[in-house]
């Protein structure tokens, strides 16, 4: 079991609220998932820049002196924000897969969680409130977000294993299931030039569908083909610069409630995740269909 | 009139006190308000009161139902009236999962649409959903009548015991032993009272059903079937 919460903003004024209510839909889940917690937050992007989130089990010593470090090395300005054990770099986009590389070269211990324009990660290891609030996840301000609680079954409670994975720029992927064909996808994506940072059966679904975007494929197109290709059981929601995403796989043992008004598209394991959005007592709310795709893009 | 503010008082003490009704009959009607998609509403009530859930409920809401009539004005989540023994529950809005699942009597009335596994392995329950119902309803269902003014998804009935299963839209597919069978007076007969009894006799004649049953070749294992399996 998993718990999974996504908002996509139509209306721009609730823009500035969309970290607070997704916070609330989050800890609402927390009965699904109380192992660890994350979040995937759109913020609207910067002409020229780019954003590389950053986590640290040591984010004391690593992160200390880190932005001077990266500018010296890449020549270029840039400005940093620490979140407890995440760090968020503003950096030109020109210098996005430099600052990668440069990172891991200065401070191994370091993990990125994310990269791109508007995609900011942050996830950790305890119950979904206290995730929330080492991170004040509440005054995030985006056009999207994602966020997830877990309940581990394939692999250990680590911060990497926590959901929503990264595997390209601006994308992200949530989880509720267990794919049981992973580790054959994942030496076949390894093949084609994927990289992994664990073990997680919920990393192959990310990579994956990454991997089809970068050969050209839709986000439609790219998520028809987890139906054919992956086995197990999953409601993904996926996320990217533009939109989000929704499949769930042909059994669909694994909940989603959807529900949408001229404001918003919501996704909530359950009901109960979406009560307190505005307007829901008026939303169309329905169940997603198996083995059907659905996104939403602005 | 009891009303109950579920986000006030909270669910075991809700629960606590539609148990304490059993063999009582002095408070007959309830109204809980502020449901707000919790799970296990009203589950496991066992006397002849009303009960009317104002919002959407979660998991198993009406759950081991015995004798209480019991309303959502809402929508309902997954197991709604699992394993019921008797009384009626009526839901407003759609049904997720596996409504009505293991039923054993009763009447279960969904306005809307049911998703999928509706009526798995129901043992003489009776469910009446006015839209369509989702893929592997009534999978093993051994009795009762399942009655859909809608539409059928993938696999109905597959693995059918003795449940009568009338469709009156389109069904995407049987599953395995499961066959359409004629409609005879008597099922009509039986149709005639599930509508009226599902407050859906305005929508639909018995006459527009197809009815789906048995074709009782996997009720034993026979090598000869193996392949349907």
């Amino acid at each position: 079991m998993c718990g999974i919460v996504g908002l996509f903003l139509k209306d721009p004024k609730l823009e500035s609220q969309l970290g607070a209510m997704l916070t609330d839909m989050l800890i609402t889940m927390t009965d699904r998932g109380p192992d660890s917690a994350g979040i995937a937050i759109y913020g609207r992007p910067e002409q020229g820049r780019a954003k590389l989130t950053l986590q640290s089990a040591d984010p004391v010593n690593d992160f200390k002196g880190l932005a001077d470090d990266l500018s010296a090395r890449l020549g270029v300005t840039l400005t940093a924000e620490v979140k407890d054990t995440h760090i968020v770099l503003d950096v030109p986009m020109a210098a996005l897969d430099d600052a990668r590389a440069a990172v891991t070269a200065l401070r191994p211990g370091i993990k990125v969680m994310s990269a791109g324009e508007s995609i900011e990660i942050f996830k950790e290891v305890g119950l979904p409130r206290d995730v929330a609030a080492r991170f004040d996840l509440a005054q995030m301000s985006g056009t999207h977000g994602i966020g997830h609680t877990r309940m581990a079954t394939e692999s250990a409670v680590t911060t990497m294993g926590a959901h929503p994975f990264s595997t390209g720029a601006d994308q992200c992927l949530v989880h509720n299931g267990s794919l049981s064909n992973h580790n054959g996808v994942r030496r076949e994506l390894k093949r084609q030039g994927m990289t992994f940072e664990t073990e997680n059966d919920t990393e192959v679904g990310a990579a994956f569908i990454s991997h089809k975007l970068k050969t050209g494929e839709t986000l439609g197109n790219a998520l028809e083909a987890t139906l054919t290709d992956l086995d197990g059981f999953f409601t993904f929601v996926v996320g990217t610069k533009n939109g989000f995403g929704v499949v769930r796989d042909p059994i669909a043992c694994k909940p989603a409630v959807m529900a949408e008004t001229d404001q918003y598209v919501a996704f909530g394991s359950e009901y109960r995740a979406l009560v307190n959005l505005p307007g829901i007592e008026t939303a169309r709310v329905w169940e997603p269909e198996p083995a059907t795709v659905y996104f939403w893009e602005r | 009139m009891q009303t109950f503010d579920l986000g006030a008082e909270g669910l075991r003490a809700l629960n606590s006190a539609l148990h304490g009704l059993k063999g009582q009959t002095n408070m007959t009607a309830w109204e809980v308000v502020n449901p707000k998609g919790a799970h296990a509403i009203a589950a496991g009530v066992d006397a002849p009161v009303d009960i009317t859930v104002r919002g959407s409920t979660g998991y198993y809401c009406a759950g081991m139902n015995k004798q209480a009539t019991i309303r959502i004005k809402g929508s309902a989540g997954p197991g709604v009236a699992e394993n019921m023994m008797s009384g009626t529950v009526i839901i407003d809005g759609d049904a997720s999962q596996y409504a009505g699942a293991t039923g054993r009597g009763g009447l279960l009335v969904i306005k809307g649409n049911a998703s999928s596994r509706c009526g798995i392995s129901m043992k003489g329950i009776d469910i009446v959903v006015h839209g369509n119902i989702g893929h592997m309803s009534a999978f093993m269902a051994q009795s009762g009548n399942l009655v859909c003014l809608g539409d059928a998804g993938e696999a109905l009935g597959d693995s059918l015991y003795e449940a009568r299963l009338f469709v009156r839209g389109s069904v995407k597919s049987l599953g395995a032993d499961c066959v359409e069978k004629e409609m005879r007076p008597e099922h009509i007969a039986i149709l005639e009272d599930l509508l009226s009894r599902g407050e859906a006799d305005a929508k639909a004649r018995p006459e527009e059903f197809r009815r789906y049953g048995s074709a009782r070749t996997l009720y034993s294992f026979n090598i000869d079937n193996a392949s349907s399996y």
